[in-house]
């Protein structure tokens, strides 16, 4: 058997090939219901029994989440169930955990956990409200997904209950948001939280209820109306204004993908394997770009914007599942940066439900960029279109390098999306970020970036734009190291060179404690507690050793601990 | 040996009295149970006297003592077989550790889990068989009828004497729940499938207390085993009473055996059925259904639970201390699998296999009770064997439920089985067939066309001894 996380993986799927879930749609309401197939796994040696899901599961489960948002902007309420006799979901598979490289599994649980942040921005920003029918054991990650929704109703029949059994049976945590969510959005107890995650068969019935475990429970025969009664109290709170039928299609974006690289239409990723390294190129929009909101519609899926983020976060899911040793990426752009800008204020402008739900992925797929455990070096030289959302890439990466070249220097400009409209996951923007010491600074350069978009009634267009040369960008934060074109090239080569001989271990934890300085939510206390400490006991004897409680369980040994706590 | 406080509200031989917060407890419960036998307890029966063992003592001697009694005011109670002095673990990680006389905290839930499983079967069972009555085909099997519908009430009160004693809150509210639950509600269903089917017939009757009270003894004799000492003592002594149920299923069937086999050599031209009788191949698929769903209740043939439980020393083997190796950490067990069409050999980490370890004492011990039947079809003078079908066939739950395979364990495929599932398995002519015979026949020394007077009564007594005063 190979370990799970060897083989190329394709993130692309269409709910006509969904084989583990099935998506209907009636008027606003749309069911997602889950029916696993225990035995198209994504990868040999395990079983999906139980509705347990591996990363194909999840791969489903996140595209009918962003289909849901764009192609079927009229649904207001999703249902997610199980068509499985007493079973709602078994949560993530163990067998596959068990076997899967350490590696594969910290990406496993990172996509399902950022798949389920989607499902809570979708019901915060895009007006739909996720209900979960559980007609069953209720398990773990099944609980985590439960825990996804805006509520929870839960059969009572005696038997089914909702449970967190990692801690008790596994030895290892709920990582999949499952602590965080129980005390820090749905304010369970904490003492409560303490007892219910160590009850391996969890809790049931009135007491979950009373625990603030699920929001609803009822007796089968009363269930369905249960469900309906949810479903119209949702369907009776006002909705967001021009969310109608028919929405955006997402065609599958079929990059080509070679030995050692994949071309998209505006994103190419060239991987140097020996070097340990690759190059992400996004070309910046055409100056064809759609003023009006109807002509944004009209472009739909081609929307520079839409397409060139689905195919970043494409390339970035590829590169973090199939590219383990590639360390770090050289983020580069091509374009006119006043193309990117003008692009930019035409999409604000907009403001459509279309136009919202494009800045809404963008927003996304830029967390999922601050989110990879790869070091982003941004390259910012002649020709490049660093510029309004393109910015982002430079102000997300760890480091941008700007070659301050005096005859071709590179433009570097914001645009009013810089301005807050693509918030990390601790809710900060990325000029924010870089100038926690000095807010007035951020603020500043945020005005100005949201004076920006004005028209040029309210002052000369020339003068509203916000535009840096390498020199003034490294004084706005924006640019690490400006170098003359004397410097540049060694100083970008050393940094490169020294950059990919560091552990990747301790890069990986210094990025991440480096890139989300200020505030916390609950996302980065999941992607920065809960994940973290998931990573170390997914490392540790008592977890993984050969009596650790992960390797043992479903075989005939029980765990063995070392007892010492750190 | 542990004498029988049977003046106290609920006799007992646990010392009750000295444990107050328990008595106050169980006092408190012994209402709810009341009212859940008048609601789903059995029906005709409440003001009747009915000539029932009670147990008095947990001897040889006093565990059988006849009398008549009304069923509500049968003396319930609380009986754990003697302590064994220093009894040890048996088997699993702890084994040679002295057994448990209160709860390993970290095996707590797993305890409570398998008492409240084992427990919910016996109301469920109650419950089931709660029509019975109306359609018994002796007097004798009516009270045979009570006796194991009472025991079942003591099983429960068994178990729930644990849940009490050992669980506190949490034991106390599954209590409760187990009193809420109703067989065949789909609102509040029993934990068990099997469990919620009503027992309509008496065939089913006989059927059930032959084949799915035996997978009830196996999981008692394995419980039997644990190393939480009041379990074990509470199953040996449930066990005592639970052979009698499978006496009246084994006694059961033969009897209608014998039946037919009269009356096949009174008319032998003529159908059985003509003559109110059952006949042999109708027996068989009665056979074939209820031994292939009881076959399900052991579980998954490659269990992960199995092996959390047997490590723990929770649930032990048939017999363990017959066995060698108590560690079961060597060795494997060979459980053939469906692949590509054909059964291939697969070893199981013997631990993983338990449940088809258990499975495979209680396929032995069904075997015995078939060849008595067997052998009064010989007897007679009839050729007929009745024969257990296959494990692998009709099975809901385990590797085996994802296929089909005929009763000689034959893979088939869904087509086949479809067109010939009704030859082997009560089909809707069969079931309307038996239900017409069931007519009541209570005046006594008299019995249903179908099915054979028992050669004796019960306690010395005759098959004509009034055994129910209705």
């Amino acid at each position: 058997m190979s370990p799970v996380g060897d083989r190329p993986i394709s993130f692309e799927t269409h709910p006509d090939r969904y084989r583990h879930w099935k998506l209907e749609l009636d008027d606003y309401v749309a069911r997602l219901t889950m029916d696993v197939r225990e035995n198209e796994p994504l990868d040999e040696g395990y079983e999906l029994k139980l509705n347990s899901y591996d990363l194909g599961v999840d791969i489903e489960l996140a595209d009918a989440v962003r289909r849901l948002r764009f192609e079927h902007p009229e649904i207001r309420v999703i249902v997610i169930s199980s068509a499985k006799d007493r079973v709602f979901c078994a949560g993530a598979n163990i067998k596959m955990l068990g076997s899967s490289t350490h590696g594969f599994k910290v990406n496993f649980c990172k996509f399902t956990n950022e798949t389920r942040l989607a499902i809570e921005d979708a019901s915060r920003s895009s007006g739909q409200h996720w209900i979960c029918a559980a007609t069953g054991t209720t398990a773990g990650g099944g609980y985590e997904l439960a825990l996804a929704c805006d509520e929870i109703l839960l059969i009572d029949d005696g038997s089914s209950a909702v449970s967190l059994p990692e801690v008790p049976l596994l030895g290892v945590l709920p990582g999949t948001g499952g602590l965080t969510r129980l005390v820090d959005k749905r304010l369970v107890r904490r003492d409560r939280a303490d007892v219910f995650c160590t009850v391996a068969e969890g809790i049931k019935g009135k007491r979950a209820l009373q625990w603030g475990l699920v929001d609803g429970i009822a007796t089968k025969s009363k269930f369905e109306g249960l469900v309906k009664d949810r479903c119209d109290a949702a369907l009776a709170q006002p909705a967001i204004e021009g969310r109608v039928d028919p929405g955006v299609a997402l065609p599958a974006l079929e990059p080509t993908v070679e030995d050692d690289s994949i071309a998209y239409r505006h994103v190419t990723v060239a991987i140097d394997r020996a070097g340990r390294k690759a190059t992400l190129t996004i070309a910046g929009p055409d100056d064809d770009y759609p003023k009006t909101a109807d002509e944004i519609l009209e472009a739909g899926s081609d929307l520079w914007h839409l397409r060139a983020v689905r195919e970043l976060d494409d390339a970035l899911l590829r590169l973090r599942f199939s590219e383990p040793e590639v360390g770090l990426v050289l983020v580069k752009t091509t374009g006119d940066p006043g193309a990117v800008v003008r692009a930019d204020h035409a999409l604000h402008a907009a403001n459509s439900w279309f136009s919202r739900e494009v800045l809404l992925l963008v927003a996304e797929v830029l967390r999922r960029y601050d989110c990879t455990a790869k070091s982003f070096f941004a390259l910012i030289e002649p020709g490049s279109a660093f510029a309004g959302t393109l910015v982002e890439l430079a102000l997300g990466a760890d480091r941008a390098y700007a070659l301050d070249d005096p005859d071709d220097a590179p433009s570097i400009r914001l645009s009013s999306l810089n301005a807050g409209a693509l918030p990390m996951t601790h809710g900060l923007n990325r000029i924010q970020v870089r100038h926690l010491k000095h807010p007035e600074k951020a603020a500043e350069l945020a005005a100005a970036a949201a004076m920006s978009r004005l028209p040029g009634d309210m002052g000369t267009s020339a003068a509203a734009e916000v535009q840096f040369d390498p020199e003034s960008a490294e004084e706005a934060g924006i640019v690490t190291i400006a170098a003359d074109e004397i410097d540049y090239e060694d100083e970008v080569r050393l940094a490169i060179e020294e950059r990919v001989s560091l552990s990747p271990d301790a890069l990986t934890g210094m990025e991440a404690n480096l890139r989300f300085p200020g505030a916390e939510t609950m996302e980065t206390k999941i992607f920065g507690r809960l994940s973290a400490w998931q990573n170390w006991i997914f490392q540790r004897p008592n977890a993984v050793g050969e009596r650790g409680a992960l390797t043992v369980y479903g075989e005939p040994q029980r765990p063995s601990f070392q007892w010492s706590r750190t | 040996m542990s004498s029988v406080d049977l003046n106290a509200r609920i006799p007992n031989n646990v010392d009750l009295k000295t444990d107050k917060k328990l008595q106050r407890a169980l006092e408190k419960w012994l209402p709810c149970y009341q009212s859940w036998w008048g609601e789903v307890g059995p029906e005709l029966a409440a003001d009747k006297e009915v000539y029932l063992r009670t147990a008095v003592a947990v001897d040889k001697d006093g565990w059988a003592h006849f009398d008549y009694v009304k069923m509500p005011e049968y003396r319930w109670g609380i009986l754990l077989a003697d302590a064994v002095p220093d009894r040890k673990i048996g088997f699993g990680d702890h084994y040679g550790e002295p057994a448990w006389q209160e709860i390993p905290g970290e095996y707590r839930n797993m305890l409570r889990r398998i008492i409240v499983t084992q427990a919910d079967t016996e109301p469920a069972s109650v419950e089931q068989q709660r029509l019975l009555a109306r359609t018994a085909p002796s007097l004798y099997d009516m009270r045979n009828l009570f006796q194991v519908n009472v025991e079942e009430g003591r099983h429960l009160w068994a178990m729930v004497y644990l849940l009490h004693g050992y669980f506190g809150r949490d034991g106390r509210e599954e209590a409760e729940e187990l009193l809420e639950r109703r067989s065949g509600n789909a609102d509040k269903p029993r934990i068990l499938g099997a469990f919620n089917a009503p027992i309509s017939d008496w065939v089913s009757f006989f059927m059930f207390t032959m084949f799915t009270d035996r997978d009830g003894k196996y999981q008692l004799l394995s419980l039997a085993e644990s190393g939480f000492d009041p379990l074990s003592r509470t199953c040996r002594f449930m066990l005592t009473e639970e052979a009698h149920h499978m006496f009246v299923g084994e006694t059961g069937v033969r009897r209608m055996v014998k039946r037919t086999c009269e009356v096949m050599k009174e008319f032998p031209d003529a159908d059985p059925r003509e003559h109110g009788a059952i006949d042999l191949a109708t027996l068989q698929k009665y056979v074939n259904f209820w031994y292939s769903i009881s076959l399900d209740l052991f579980g998954g043939e490659v269990s992960s639970n199995a092996a959390d439980y047997f490590a723990s020393g929770i649930k032990g083997r048939y017999r363990e201390e017959r066995q060698e190796d108590h560690l079961a950490l060597e060795g494997c067990y060979v459980v053939p699998q469906l692949r590509d069409g054909k059964m291939v050999d697969v070893e199981v980490p013997l631990r993983n296999a338990m449940n088809e370890i258990l499975r495979d004492s209680y396929v032995d011990d069904n075997q015995r009770g078939v060849d008595q039947w067997n052998k009064t079809l010989t007897q007679e003078g009839i050729d007929f064997k009745i024969e257990l079908p296959h494990r692998r066939f009709n099975r809901q739950i385990g590797i085996y439920s994802d296929a089909e395979f005929d009763p000689k364990g034959n893979p088939l495929d869904a087509a086949t089985w479809a067109s010939r599932k009704d030859e082997w398995l009560p089909n809707e002519k069969d079931r309307e067939y038996i239900d017409s015979l069931m007519k009541r026949v209570v005046e006594p020394g008299k019995i249903a066309s179908w099915i054979a007077p028992p050669i004796r009564g019960i306690n010395g007594n005759d098959f004509d001894f009034e055994y129910v005063r209705l």
